[in-house]
């Protein structure tokens, strides 16, 4: 125990519209919330790492210190696209693992609602005079004339290369990973969308990029996530209540995609998952078979699906097959986003690599209510920035 | 015939248009931007190789929500020509589901995006259907 890592507290807001608070007051809460979880005070705290990817570069760690405490700590304010959260959670996790400081804040923010595509060029009238720009020498733009830059389709390439390579797949497959997830979020109250969608529904809904719908596709929205994360040392100095509720870190993990063929045409979200996942189950001394529950990143439901497969949750190739086995279902014999997922739970980018990780907690802790995976021990929560990083955190329950 | 430059570098024009990777000479990765170094064995030279004009399309999506100005519904695709991945869109063919499929064999087309002020047509490429 002395050497681990424990998550003490951890809080996430509801995720949706807030259309009256500010990304510090959404930090604030989430931050505020997991500290009176760990039963601690922000004068505990010897890091915080934090993140708010819209924002980067303005310093949301010592925005959010104005408001809940100005202790003089160190802060790191982290970048890692969708990957942040975790990647904030990660920092805080190391800074406890070199001997810093025997407690840290995580925190990732981001008011997302209402936002359109993320990511995709528009495009203005002909230039006067073509002129070579950049590194491939463009004239033009090239998003919509040499592919596409958008995140759905970027995405629905992922999930078709996936069924190109194995077969089995189809836009009714994909529509039914969506109408799983939608299907769970009925249960969770802080979700941002937790209405039920019949198969019809999704599959009519407004195509965004073939073969991914608008509800197949991870919602913009508002929300915040924050953990207090405790040495080992310290946590056995703490009271019982408190020694009950820990959730072991059994594994952090960070990777970025190594090179491959193809990966400069269409961003390999595989090998560094994989990778992730192979030293995750490695440092926590188990296998994908004794997870209780997966929170993996639904960006869309084409990405799910290929995560099946880099989490090694099934046979290399057989992800199809493990979904129409209905194992991922909340009953099935590997549930996987019990929250309802990034298309139906929302995906406030910065946030949700520590709001995945709370889902696990809430699990591992007997906590979750109506949602609850019984007897839940070991989790794991999944997260992918495009670029490429990959977080993979592996949660335990206190024995 | 008026003069005309690619959409980009690696588009190399004339009579039979194809593309152009830069090659690492040590490892074979290939890239079709300019590079420092080799992302695969960090090498720094590099040697430029033409690109199969002909594939078999891998990955495909129809884009239909895009950023403002850019025309929908398009196919984007990731086409695998002998053995090296690019990056394009299927034209020549019906934007939807029934006309594009995983598999299927195509072939480099180019495209006009017009003339700028000095008369200068620019020339972009994409993918299209090999007739059976």
């Amino acid at each position: 125990m002395s050497d681990d890592v424990w998550i003490l507290g951890i809080n996430m807001t509801k995720f949706g519209k807030h259309p009256d608070l500010d990304t510090v007051d959404l930090a604030a809460a989430a931050a505020r919330d997991a500290i009176a979880d760990a039963g601690v005070s922000m004068g505990d705290m010897g890091i915080l790492a934090a993140g708010n990817l819209m924002g980067a570069g303005l310093g949301i760690g010592q925005a959010l210190q104005k408001q809940i405490g100005q202790t003089g700590i160190p802060v790191y304010n982290v970048s890692n696209a969708c990957a942040t959260g975790a990647t904030a959670l990660r920092t805080a996790i190391m800074a406890i693992k070199a001997g810093e400081c025997d407690f840290g804040l995580a925190v990732g923010v981001e008011k997302l609602a209402g936002a359109g595509l993320l990511a995709g060029g528009s495009r203005g009238d002909t230039k006067s005079e073509w002129t070579p720009k950049g590194r491939y020498g463009a004239v033009a733009p090239v998003d919509g004339r040499i592919g596409t830059d958008t995140m759905p389709g970027v995405f629905a390439q992922i999930g078709m290369e996936y069924g190109h390579k194995y077969g089995g797949t189809s836009f009714e497959l994909f529509a039914r990973i969506s109408e799983k997830n939608h299907a769970h979020s009925t249960l969770n109250p802080l979700a941002a969308y937790s209405k039920r969608m019949t198969l019809d529904e999704i599959m009519n809904d407004m195509m965004i990029a073939y073969p991914n719908t608008r509800p197949m596709c991870s919602a913009n929205c508002d929300g915040a996530a924050a953990a207090v994360v405790v040495s080992g040392t310290k946590l056995k100095t703490l009271s019982q209540e408190q020694q009950r509720r820990a959730v072991k870190v059994a594994a952090s993990i960070l990777t970025t995609d190594p090179w491959q063929e193809s990966c400069q045409i269409l961003p390999d979200v595989n090998t560094l998952t994989r990778n992730a996942a192979t030293q995750a189950y490695e440092a926590a001394g188990i296998g994908p078979e004794d997870l209780d529950l997966v929170e993996l990143h639904d960006c869309f439901a084409t990405a799910e699906l290929v995560h099946y497969d880099n989490l090694m949750l099934c046979e290399p190739g057989g992800a199809v097959d493990f979904f129409e086995s209905g194992a991922t279902w909340r009953d099935g014999s590997m549930p996987v986003n019990v929250s309802g997922g990034l298309e139906s739970k929302g995906h406030p980018i910065a946030a949700t690599g520590i709001a995945n990780v709370w889902e696990v907690c809430h699990h591992l802790r007997g906590e979750a209510g109506d949602r609850q995976i019984e007897n839940a021990k070991v989790g794991l929560a999944h997260v992918i920035g495009l670029g490429s990083a990959c977080g993979v955190h592996i949660l335990e329950r206190a024995a | 015939m008026s003069q005309q430059v690619p959409l980009v570098e690696y588009l190399v024009l004339g009579d039979d248009p194809h593309l152009r990777a830069h090659e690492c000479t040590k490892c074979g990765a290939r890239y079709f931007d300019r590079r420092n170094a080799c992302a695969s064995c960090f090498a720094d030279e590099f040697r430029d190789v033409d690109i199969a004009t002909s594939g078999e399309v891998k990955a495909f999506t129809i884009v239909v929500f895009a950023a403002p100005g850019v025309p929908t519904p398009f196919v984007a695709a990731m086409v695998d020509c002998n053995g090296t991945s690019v990056r394009g869109n299927i034209i020549n063919v019906e934007p939807d589901a029934e006309h594009v499929s995983l598999g299927m064999k195509v072939r480099l087309a180019t495209t006009s995006l017009g003339e700028d002020t000095n008369g200068v047509e620019a020339v972009g490429f994409g993918f299209e259907p090999v007739p059976a």
